[in-house]
């Protein structure tokens, strides 16, 4: 309890005839004569203002100008050839009007080529991503994993969020030739990255009693994590998992671009060639695709719970 | 969880018979998935290739020590667009983000037959498209270069934060805000006093996160002629230059690494 | 004065939450709201400012039809019914201050309460209500910070800045300890009696409705059972207002707090002699 707080119960505790304790009352006077010439000499009227967020003036004139430095650094030199903007506007325009209606017939071979290709990559990498990455997670896991392990695969997960999935695809593709197959382990790596840090983090944030509490039975060190840890990580895992699905399919769709397979090529190809309305088409089946998969996550996540 | 009487015993078992033959059968069904959809993937796939991998990627590592340092005077702009592209696109994304999830969210939006179901539409458009596949498209439309990648960025944005934002409005303390409507306040008000101050960490969370995210996703966009250091990649990639590649893969971990330890400082201040 | 003819409200769901309920509430008088849960209490005083919107029936405060009201009129009626609610209800992230303030928000415009320029008036009258109610040393503390009793206190000072004609009081003392209800209550008696305000006050503790209320109002599931003073509560009027139990224990505490309530209430006029500032007393509360 702050003092100015313990001072005024012990002030008015005392004389207080609330209490029911039959409290004398001649003391009262003579208190509230005090208190009451202490409030009159303060009686002056009171300024308030929000006390500012951040308290040091310095600090906070500081960083206001450096954010305003920096905006108007950033925007100063952003080099824009707006002749070139104004020339691609009709462009933008046919780009928007492609949508109304959309091609689907003349690449539809293509487009299902594609869109299946995406939705094998994500399932397969989904799969042997988190799979591989339990491992890895575990640990990365500064509780339950012993310093130079630790120190290991942080490395690991480091590397691999480090990178976006395209600049990983380019080196897939170098190395396993162009196809799936590349696009498959580029996803797959990175969603180690992903599924194994959030699995280091929730172990981290387990309650250790009920971690310890299995320990003291005498189990072993894999029934410890599989009675012990498992079952208070699992729910948010399995949510987490669905979760990288959905993102596998949204990337699959960017490493085509590099040709690591998947739906990425046809939609490349379809801009370079200027055919927007099959763009347009194949965009469609995506954003249909992700809110499929996501009412389908909420209810599978429903059902496991 | 179930238990059974057997020969005077009591058996516990896990399951009962019904849940258990589910549970196999889904694992069952999720294997068959699986392989079926490796099949595909190792059909398209040529073995050879994959067989000489070793090889080659001891030779891809050879010719990419050591870094080429000097190369690193030119890489300075390519940066500074980088981080340029990131945070502007973030700016931008944030800013009409705030509209959408103030629509989208289900304890404030105007009207939910007509608004909610657009402003959702919104978001899961900008969420289902990769900031690249964004910047395949802005730069057919305005042209290559840094306010390609920072409508890219921008767009990309709009729908990661506004999902959160309006999933944060709709998790408020609905009584904060009838308290705030029983003082007489107008509906701006109310939103001011009662909605505003609830979810603004989740705000600053979110923001911070994105712009950490926005990083990492800026470095490729030079790959389809969108500004940052993706083109200094692209360059360095088809000219085989192995060492300036190696260079490049090294400033942009640490771009990452230090933008993710800022973005972890910033979000631990402020919650 | 608050007259209430024929209010009905029936929820989107079905629920027959009131039944045609006639009520006055003469100025200055404190009455209490009983009854189980579900009967319709909050859903009564949540129709008199109209954020439960009534099915049918009129609502009259000192000559304004409320029920009548649209848009601005209903929020300038709103000003008027200072409202504390059962779990605080406070803006958690706004400090003591600005929860205070945010009870002028009818009376200052937008961009006003953005900045927080609010008017010296409004500051001098919030010091004076912190003050009175012994918080004014906390007044840049977030609201989170602060113990059950203090939030309680702050939103009854957000709730007299407004000067409100009447207080809506919904179940004050459900998160608190008893202690530190009977002093909420107590707080809320006196100052409605310094202020000349009528009050209604859903409670579940009978208790406490019978120590501090004029006039209790027993409601079952959306009708008015009983209407009448504290002293006439017996067994067979809870009864009816809650169903079958052994009330004798309640009613014969009751009978004992409330001669101990006497005596308070002489020492309080004792005090009064004296001219003992209120806020004196209330300071200790802690």
């Amino acid at each position: 309890m702050p003092l100015t707080q313990w001072y005024r119960v012990e002030l008015s505790e005392q004389p207080s005839p609330t209490r029911g304790e039959g409290a004398s009352t001649t003391t009262a006077p003579a208190f509230a004569l005090g208190r009451a010439m202490t409030l009159a000499v303060a009686a002056a009227p009171r300024r308030w203002k929000k006390p500012p967020l951040i308290k040091s003036a310095r600090l906070r004139w500081g960083l206001g100008l450096g954010v305003a430095v920096y905006l108007a650094l950033a925007l100063g030199t952003t080099e824009v050839n707006w002749n070139r903007v104004w020339e691609g506007l009709p462009r933008g325009a046919q780009f928007i009007t492609a949508f109304f209606p959309p091609d689907f017939t003349s690449r539809w071979g293509e487009i299902v080529d594609g869109i299946l290709e995406s939705i094998w990559m994500a399932v397969v990498s989904t799969v042997v991503g988190i799979a591989l990455s339990i491992p890895v997670g575990i640990g990365a896991a500064r509780n339950i994993a012993p310093a130079p392990v630790y120190y290991f695969c942080r490395g690991i997960l480091a590397v691999s969020r480090s990178f976006q999935e395209v600049i990983l695809a380019i080196f897939f593709v170098k190395l396993f030739g162009f196809g799936p197959l590349a696009g498959f382990l580029t996803l797959s790596f990175a969603t180690i990255g992903f599924y194994g840090k959030l699995l280091a983090e929730d172990i981290e944030d387990m309650d250790p009693v009920q971690a310890e509490a299995v320990r003291a039975t005498g189990a072993s060190w894999l029934q410890w994590i599989n009675f012990g840890v498992q079952p208070q990580v699992m729910p948010r895992m399995i949510g987490l998992g669905l979760y990288r699905l959905d993102i596998n399919f949204r990337e699959s769709a960017v490493v085509g671009i590099v040709g690591a397979g998947g739906i990425g090529a046809t939609l490349n190809t379809a801009f370079d060639r200027y055919e927007f309305d099959s763009a347009a088409a194949i965009l469609l089946i995506m954003i249909g695709i992700v809110m499929a998969l996501e009412y389908l996550s909420g209810y599978l996540r429903r059902w496991v719970q | 969880m179930t238990v059974a009487i057997n020969g005077g015993a009591k058996v516990w078992q896990r399951r009962d018979r019904r849940t258990q033959f589910t549970v196999w059968a889904a694992w069952l069904a999720a294997t068959a998935v699986f392989v079926y959809c490796f099949q595909l993937i190792s059909d398209k796939t040529i073995w050879a290739f994959v067989l000489d991998a070793p090889v080659q990627a001891g030779d891809l590592a050879a010719r990419m020590v050591p870094p080429d340092w000097a190369f690193i005077t030119q890489l300075g702009r390519p940066i500074w667009d980088t981080l340029n592209i990131a945070t502007l696109g973030t700016v931008m994304g944030i800013v009409i983000a705030i509209p959408v999830s103030y629509c989208a969210a289900r304890n404030t939006t105007p009207s939910v037959s007509l608004v909610r179901p657009i402003a959702l539409f919104v978001i899961v458009s900008s969420r289902s498209i990769n900031s690249l596949i964004w910047a395949l498209m802005l730069v057919t439309i305005v042209g290559p270069g840094v306010l390609a990648g920072i409508l890219a960025i921008g767009f990309r944005s709009i729908g990661f934060c506004a999902k959160l934002l309006y999933e944060a409005i709709e998790e408020i303390d609905e009584a904060q805000v009838e308290a705030v409507r029983a003082t007489g306040a107008a509906g701006a008000q109310v939103t001011a006093y009662g909605i505003v101050p609830q979810v603004l960490p989740a705000f600053a969370g979110i923001s911070v996160f994105r712009w950490d995210i926005n990083i990492r996703e800026s470095t490729v966009l030079g790959l389809v002629g969108a500004g940052g250091i993706g083109l200094q990649l692209e360059g360095a990639i088809t000219t085989l230059a192995w060492t300036q590649v190696s260079l490049i893969l090294l400033v942009i971990i640490a771009t990452v690494i230090v933008s993710e330890w800022v973005s972890a400082k910033v979000r631990h201040a402020i919650i | 004065m608050l007259r209430i003819k024929g209010l009905t409200k029936r929820y989107r769901t079905g629920d027959l939450a009131l039944k045609d309920i006639d009520l006055d509430l003469p100025d200055g008088q404190v009455m209490a709201l009983i009854g189980p849960s579900g009967a319709g209490k909050s859903t009564l005083i949540r129709c008199v400012n109209r954020l439960v919107e009534p099915t049918t029936g009129t609502i009259t405060l000192n000559d304004t039809v409320i029920t009548a009201l649209g848009g601005g009129e209903l929020r300038r009626a709103r000003r008027r019914m200072g409202m504390i609610f059962q779990e605080y209800a406070l803006v958690e992230r706004l400090s003591v201050m600005e929860n205070v303030l945010s009870g002028r928000l009818g009376y200052v415009g937008f961009w006003q309460s953005w900045l927080r320029r609010f008017p010296q008036s409004d500051i001098d009258e919030a010091f004076r209500l912190l003050e009175r109610v012994g918080l004014d040393h906390m007044v840049d503390k977030r609201a989170d910070e602060l113990s059950g009793g203090q939030r309680q206190r702050v939103g009854i000072c957000r709730a007299l800045i407004q000067s409100p004609e009447l207080l809506l009081v919904d179940e004050p003392t459900a998160s608190l300890d008893p202690k530190t209800s009977r002093q909420i209550m107590r707080l809320i008696k006196e100052l409605c009696a310094e202020r000349r305000l009528s009050a209604i006050i859903n409670i579940h503790d009978v208790m406490l409705a019978q120590m501090f209320a004029e006039r209790i109002v027993g409601l079952r599931s959306g009708e008015i059972v009983y209407d009448g003073p504290p002293s006439k509560m017996r067994p067979e009027v809870l009864t009816a207002i809650y169903g079958e139990e052994d009330w004798s224990a309640t009613i014969r505490k009751v009978d004992e707090t409330e001669e101990a309530e006497e005596e308070e209430a002489d020492n309080v006029i004792a005090l009064h002699d004296v001219r003992q500032p209120h806020r004196d007393r209330m300071a200790g509360l802690t």
